[in-house]
């Protein structure tokens, strides 16, 4: 087993991420796991019909993102001959970026550079900017 | 342009508005005759004497629960805060309900218009001593909740799509079978969710129809507003919205509602302190008022027995501790540990009782909207009325607004989108309570559903055009028949609650569950 790791982030879209991951990948022989967040929150606020329904739609979320984002790129990946894993989180995806690398000792993390105006970014900050500023293993952003 | 319209609205509605006074006082007479007696025997006193059975019986009840766990609301507040922190949540669990939205969630169902206009309605006949009594209920109410909603999550149903119901049909029912008392649970059930369907009708739906109502009045020209005397304007309308959102399936409103109220909450306390700060050389005096009045009463008709019986009233009615409702709410949370909830409820009380109503509180007794003659220091008791003569004789929302617009002037208008969001909130959470409890008697089926749907929005519109004295007494009678029922449920399944508590204990002492972060 290489011992060298990425994790990727990846939102089921963009593509740019993966692809230069999997570049490093064939150079270096790296594994790659790719990581899919769902935005969550544990503060925002639910109607009591949207917390009765909860634990059935984040179990369709999950599902949908196992079928559609996860399964088809590993199958891709695995085709391609580099060593995958992947797994699906809720949360903030700059926290949860930043804790996966730290836990499984990865070289670095890639992700792709938010391609939206950026306005909101310069106010509010965008995920790039943030794990950059937090992340304890070096950050690949892909433009 | 702009200033023109709601004077141009009042001319073209005019001549129908005074063809149709007669409609608010038509509904108000017949549906306060009906609700009459129901409410004479919630509120029937002690042979003898002026004190309603049900007040004695909700300080029993808190006081029961209080000592058989061991002032819980004071031992388990810091792990409370805890839990709601996320400090023990497991990350495998992200994406579930959190304890903090099972909390925010049953306090958007709570917070509301008990604290705004209820706690005038206290202080305005039971004095500024109302206020001790009520801080007092909310923190024995505290434990109350704590039993409740452990109870709530232990019970709850599991269906096989992943949805979650819960509430005290279901522990009523479930946990007394296992106890060998499924009759006697079954039939706790049928009573409580009867109930909770008046309860949903009165308290969680007329009561805020009707205060909502009051303020657009108060802002658009008092007795002169065009909506004055018709309240079934306003009725129409928002029972059009929450028509919507419940018959209609239009999530969208009450995403915006539910988010927009916390906002609302945030500015009402920030608007109450900045106020107490304006006087803050009047706090120590205020409280002085408050514990005198406790005690003695000031002048209110009361005394200290009608300063009592108000601050239980208004308090169970704010923070429905014992009621059960909550227990609805809280009961979706993803935890192992159905006393996990529990501890969190127990903040739900001190919020919206120890912290919102005090600080309304406050702002009244300070500002001076109470009369009190200067000489005596005692307030000044209007007996045609029924409680202390204030600024205009207001009382209920319109007497706060009267107090924060004394320091504010224009807070009024902020105060009215706040009640109207504040009012349509609580709706919306207690149309779902109160949908449970209908689903659980007639069973699940569209039919059935739209039945209890269009009855709520028809009380809505009955809720707006009654006056204050007999929609307040009929939502009170029926959020107490609850409780009345809840708390005797409760009696007996509170040993149950006792085995989860020192169970859970047990695994944080021995370190089985830890903090996670």
């Amino acid at each position: 087993m290489p011992d060298e790791l990425y994790v990727v982030a990846y939102d089921g879209e963009h593509r740019r991420a993966v692809d230069h991951a999997v570049d490093q990948a064939r150079r270096s022989g790296a594994r790659l796991h790719i990581v899919h967040v769902i935005e969550w929150s544990p503060y925002r606020f639910l109607t009591p019909q949207e917390l009765e329904e909860r634990h059935k739609r984040r179990s369709e979320e999950v599902a949908r993102a196992e079928a559609e984002v996860i399964q088809p790129i590993l199958s891709e990946l695995g085709n391609a001959g580099i060593e995958a894993t992947g797994e699906i989180r809720y949360g903030n995806v700059v926290e949860l970026l930043a804790a996966i690398a730290q836990k499984q000792h990865a070289s670095g993390i890639i992700m792709g550079r938010s391609r939206g105006t950026s306005f909101g970014g310069r106010i509010f900050g965008s995920a790039a900017m943030g794990l950059a500023q937090v992340s304890p293993v070096p950050v690949t952003i892909v433009p | 342009m702009k200033k023109m319209f709601p004077a141009a609205l009042a001319a073209t509605l005019a001549p129908f508005a005074a063809a149709a006074q007669g409609i608010d006082e038509a509904i108000n007479s017949i549906v306060g005759t009906a609700t009459g007696p129901f409410v004479s025997f919630i509120f029937a006193p002690f042979p003898g004497t002026s004190f309603p059975w049900i007040v004695l019986w909700l300080v029993v009840g808190a006081t029961v629960f209080t000592i058989y766990f061991g002032f819980i609301q004071l031992r388990g507040f810091g792990h409370a805060i805890g839990l709601v922190k996320g400090d023990y949540s497991h990350p495998e669990d992200e994406g579930e309900v959190s304890h903090f939205q099972a909390l925010a969630t049953a306090l958007s169902g709570t917070v509301g218009l008990g604290n705004i206009a209820g706690v005038a309605v206290a202080v305005s006949i039971g004095g500024p001593g109302a206020t001790f009594w009520m801080i007092l209920a909310g923190l024995m109410g505290m434990a109350s909740k704590f039993t409740e909603c452990t109870l709530g999550v232990k019970y709850r149903n599991e269906y096989p799509d992943g949805t979650v119901s819960g509430g005290p049909m279901y522990y009523l029912t479930k946990g007394m079978a296992e106890q060998g008392r499924a009759t006697i649970g079954r039939i706790l059930a049928v009573l409580f969710s009867i109930f909770c369907i008046l309860g949903a009708l009165g308290g969680g739906n007329m009561f805020q129809a009707n205060q909502a109502h009051a303020q657009l009045v108060n802002i658009t020209g008092g007795a002169n507003s065009f909506l004055d005397g018709n309240g079934w304007i306003t009725g129409i309308i928002m029972a059009g919205i929450v028509f919507l959102v419940i018959v209609g399936g239009i999530k969208s409103i009450a995403q915006v509602t539910e988010k927009l109220v916390p906002a609302m909450a945030i500015i009402y306390v920030g608007a109450g302190i900045i106020i107490l700060i304006m006087n803050y050389d009047m706090i120590g005096w205020a409280f002085g008022q408050i514990f005198a009045g406790a005690f003695t009463g000031l002048g209110v008709a009361g005394g200290l027995v009608g300063a009592l019986i108000q601050g239980f009233r208004r308090a169970a009615f704010s923070n429905e501790a014992g009621v059960g409702s909550a227990a609805i709410a809280h009961s979706a949370v993803r935890t192992k540990e159905p006393v996990t909830e529990g501890y969190v409820s127990l903040l739900e009380p001190f919020i919206d009782t120890v912290v919102i109503c005090t600080m309304t509180a406050l702002v009244i007794i300070i500002t001076g909207v109470l009369g009190q003659d200067p000489s005596t220091g005692l307030y000044i008791w209007d007996a045609e009325l029924g409680r202390i003569a204030t600024e205009g004789g207001v009382t209920g929302v319109e007497l706060t607004s009267a107090a924060f617009g004394s320091s504010i002037s224009w807070f009024p208008l902020v105060l009215a989108v706040a009640v109207v969001l504040f009012a349509f909130s609580t709706m919306i959470s207690w149309s779902y309570y109160g949908l449970k409890a209908w689903t659980f008697l007639f069973g699940e089926g569209k039919a059935t559903e739209l039945a209890f749907k269009v009855i709520f929005c028809i009380f809505v519109v009955l809720g707006a055009a009654m006056s204050l004295g007999p929609v307040i007494d009929f939502s009170d009678a029926a959020i107490f028949a609850m409780a009345v029922v809840n708390i005797t449920g409760l009696y007996f399944l509170m040993p149950i609650v006792k085995r989860e508590l020192e169970k859970y204990n047990a695994k944080l002492a021995s370190g089985q569950i830890v903090k996670v972060k």
